[in-house]
């Protein structure tokens, strides 16, 4: 069975190895700041006690007045998985650094979040909507795109 | 004297006899060699998401049949799987096995299809072996149309169960046919796995690598084929699936033929499930009591099934009402294609369109 | 007189070509139809008969597109060009025995002749894919080119051996010169025959051209109406004169016991079309640099040995002992054909980019 990791327990693994990192541990989930994701990321990604190879889900939802960006991680070598959000307050310029250099199946996830809520990857090799056309307006899956 | 030559970009698709649905590559060729690659969709993008959100639960089923339209039940399947996590309902025995049955059985469909159509792609361009395919297919889409009416979008399994249970004659008819496949696949292994010219297309050809498979969040057959032993249905089974003794095929090289023959094998393995299915299948109801509007507690779910084709996992949010306040498919073809780039670069205009066949995808779930 | 001879034989040959076209056509669809477990075409007429008929109307109904910014000229021309030389190659082929039998009696030059006009179509299919505009025409256009010149090379060589064993180019020789079909005398050249002018008439595993599940149609992409169906049937009257040449060589053309001569030309090569649709229905198509590959390192070596093989015969034994000679050419063209396919791998692989 793959086991669901505990938020708060790896929070206190990541401020161990990077003290400053904007992490909190709540219930199943791991919240970090925008600015902390990279390093954060790739130190789940390069500690051998966590080895998050595999990105299964990357998505995002609209909260109308924040965002949440949602990975899901999955380590294959120890069967355990982590679900990591990213909070951006507001609804304008929305940014957040890519993931992509470190897995590669963000790259189309990305795009898709970037198309359809317009939030956009800093870092992403070919940030272009995916699944409309260029130059369509608005950012479909917002709650006030009619 | 080196001749002055220039590559010249063609755009294969979205109206290509052989790029499975509307899907759009556009290629670099310097001569015959491809040097660049970019695939292009979003031509299938119906908003089935942003849909979501103004649908009831229920009303959600038959949109989900449209995801992967080749292997319907798998993705009522899955959905069905995630609001019943979110809103704690319990499946009765029946309709465990009873969806259990329809899953494999769309796997064994959804691979022959897979396979017919990778051949096709091959270049059996009189599509002989499609056919072959298509006739043990057809069996199975009779059983199908036994149990819901529909032979391609089934809209069968509801949340709590299935909706209505199995005819009288449907069980002896799958037994009928559990009985015929495994010579079926027999008879197709020994025409074709040593077949010289399918070899010569599709032996060393585009290789996914192992570490390339899981950085790039492939799954199912393709990341089996690249020699990665997961299968969801084992690392973390849903439903009643550690009930039922079955293998997981794994090749190594994770070229071409690799992931063909990995899906022959699962069809084996498949059968196996339904036949050890048939064996055990109770009596009992085939729907747990649920309320017309499901209305789910707060909160969300991440859940996830091995369809056919990957990994298929619906992310859903729900605010506590009827219908969900988001909702997210995570749809293996689209995550698949990730690698194509790499995968094709180095080979021939003839073997983009076989790579691309041999990874399986479906618009309906690449676009959604 | 002569004038009557000709007019008559061309007229003879016009007739017999569309008519073993629409034949063909029909063979082909039932049996591709049968081989895949399915009736094939039966609604137009009795077992489909009419099916040709009823596809011909289709296609001579259908509108004329060019596309605009085309070659008009080439565009028309192209089919003409790859057509005619189809019907030409049937002037030597002899349909009864006698000097008087064929459009051009006796033509002493007569295999010369066959290679020269078939050459003839691959300009007519570079016309088409040029004049299309059309970047997938065009591919398709150059391939067929390098696939149709790569393996004349083969096809000349084997006609060779036959020559050889005949002792004489022309074709009404070679035919009587067969107390034993050459088929048997010389397996290997059969072989080499048989794939190599499969492959110049784009059928089977080396369909490139037409590779419908990667070019669309290939150079004939943007054609449609009389001049597609002009390609369509010009296809079939090149494998037509495939299988007849075929025949003719190493079959026994229209030697045989009991029926009309015509009769046993009409049926060998019915046999040999038969072979020709069911290694196209039943096998997968061949990548063009595996194409390329086939041609040159193992069609080519083959062809020579073969000659090398009959001209040794031919030398030591003369061609009375003929049972020795063909258990030795069988038994040397399996070892061969073994050796090399042991020894040679197809194609390039994966290219650095």
């Amino acid at each position: 069975m793959t086991r669901a990791l505990a938020g708060a327990e790896v929070a206190a693994k990541i401020k161990g190895a990077l003290p400053g990192a904007g992490v909190k541990g709540e219930g199943g989930t791991l919240w970090v700041e925008a600015r902390d994701l990279f390093p954060v990321a790739r130190y789940l990604k390069e500690e051998p006690g966590l080895a998050m190879d595999y990105l299964a889900n990357l998505t995002a939802a609209d909260y109308l007045d924040h965002f949440e960006v949602v990975y899901h991680f999955l380590s294959m070598q120890h069967n355990h998985s982590l679900v990591l959000k990213v909070r951006l307050e507001g609804r304008g310029e929305l940014g957040v650094p890519s993931v992509t250099p470190l897995w590669k199946g963000a790259d189309f996830q990305e795009r898709e979040v970037y198309d359809l809520l317009g939030i956009a990857f800093s870092g992403h090799p070919n940030l272009k909507r995916i699944l409309t056309w260029e130059g369509f307006p608005g950012h479909a899956l917002r709650k006030d795109f009619v | 004297m080196a001749i002055r030559t220039e590559p010249i970009v063609l755009n294969m698709g979205p109206q290509h006899p052989s790029t499975h649905g509307v899907f759009r590559m556009r290629v670099t060729f310097d001569g015959e060699v491809i040097v660049g690659l970019d695939p292009v969709f979003g031509y299938l993008h119906r908003g089935i998401e942003k849909l979501a959100e103004s649908r009831t639960y229920t009303q959600f089923i038959p949109l989900t049949d449209r995801l992967d339209y080749l292997a319907s039940m798998s993705n009522n399947f899955a959905y069905c799987l995630a609001v019943e996590r979110l809103a704690g309902i319990e499946v009765p025995e029946r309709a465990e096995y009873i969806r259990v049955i329809m899953a494999e059985a769309m796997r064994i469909s959804s691979h022959l299809m897979a396979v017919g159509f990778f051949l096709n792609d091959c270049g059996a361009s009189v599509y002989t072996p499609l056919i072959y395919m298509y006739r043990e297919r057809e069996k199975l889409l009779d059983l199908f149309d036994m149990v819901s009416g529909q032979r391609l979008t089934y809209n069968y399994m509801r949340i709590g169960g299935v909706s209505h249970d199995l005819p009288p004659e449907f069980l002896p008819a799958l037994r009928k046919f559990v009985r015929e496949m495994p010579a079926f696949i027999d008879e197709y292994d020994q025409l074709l796995a040593e077949n010289e010219v399918l070899l010569a297309r599709t032996k060393g050809v585009g290789i996914l690598p192992r570490e390339l498979a899981i950085n790039a969040s492939a799954s199912g057959p393709v990341l089996r084929a690249s020699g990665v032993k997961w299968d969801l249905r084992r690392k973390d089974p849903y439903s009643i699936y550690s009930r039922f003794a079955f293998d997981i095929p794994t090749a190594e090289t994770g070229d071409s033929y690799d992931r063909y023959w990995v899906r022959v094998q699962e069809m084996r393995q498949s059968v196996r499930i339904l036949e050890q299915a048939l064996a055990q299948i109770p009596e009992g109801p085939v729907r747990a009591e649920v309320p017309h509007l499901v209305r789910p507690p707060r909160g969300e779910v991440y859940s996830r099934i091995e369809a056919p084709k990957g990994e298929l996992g619906f992310y859903i949010v729900s605010d506590g009402s009827v219908a969900p306040y988001r909702l997210h498919v995570r749809g293996p073809s689209f995550i698949n294609l990730t690698a194509l780039r790499e995968m094709c670069l180095g080979w021939k205009l003839a073997d983009a369109i076989a790579i691309l066949g041999s990874l399986d995808i479906v618009m309906g779930e690449v676009d959604r | 007189m002569d004038w009557l001879h000709w007019i008559f034989f061309a007229l003879f040959i016009v007739v017999f070509v569309l008519g073993m076209v629409m034949v063909f056509i029909w063979m082909e669809r039932r049996g591709v139809g049968r081989l895949q477990l399915r009736p094939g075409p039966n609604r137009a007429g009795p077992f489909g008969l009419l099916q040709p008929v009823a596809d011909a109307i289709k296609v001579l109904l259908k509108e004329d597109i060019v596309p605009e910014r085309g070659d008009r000229l080439l565009h028309t021309l192209a089919p003409i060009v790859s057509f005619v030389p189809a019907f030409m190659v049937f002037a030597v082929v002899p349909f009864w025995r006698g000097d008087g039998a064929g459009l051009v009696p006796d033509l002493n030059i007569g295999l010369v002749y066959l290679v020269a006009v078939s050459s003839i179509s691959v300009v007519g299919v570079f016309m088409a894919g040029w004049a299309s505009n059309n970047k997938y025409s065009l591919i398709g256009a150059m391939r067929m080119m390098a696939q149709m010149v790569s393996y004349e090379v083969p096809l000349v060589l084997a006609l060779v051996g036959v020559a050889l064993a005949a002792g004489s180019l022309s074709l009404v020789n070679i035919v009587e010169a067969q107390g034993l079909p050459f088929i048997l005398v010389q397996p290997l050249g059969f072989l080499v025959y048989f794939l190599a002018a499969m492959a110049e008439a784009n059928r089977g595993p080396f369909d490139l051209m037409e590779a419908d599940s990667e070019l669309v149609a290939g150079f004939h992409t943007e054609y449609s109406g009389m001049k597609f169906a002009m390609f369509y049937l010009g296809e079939y009257a090149h494998t037509l004169g495939v299988a007849a040449i075929g025949a003719t060589l190493f079959l026994g053309g229209w030697a045989g016991p009991v029926l009309p001569p015509i009769l046993w030309l009409v049926i060998k090569v019915l046999v040999l079309f038969f072979v020709i649709f069911w290694v196209r229905a039943t096998l997968p198509r061949l990548r063009v640099d595996q194409l390329m590959a086939f041609a040159w390192k193992f069609l080519l070596p083959l062809a020579l040995m073969n000659i090398f093989l009959v001209a040794v015969e031919i030398s030591t034994q003369s061609l009375s002992a003929l049972w020795v000679m063909m258990v030795v050419n069988v038994v040397a063209g399996v070892l061969l054909v073994y050796l090399l396919s042991r020894l040679w791998r197809l194609g390039g692989g994966r290219v650095a980019v």
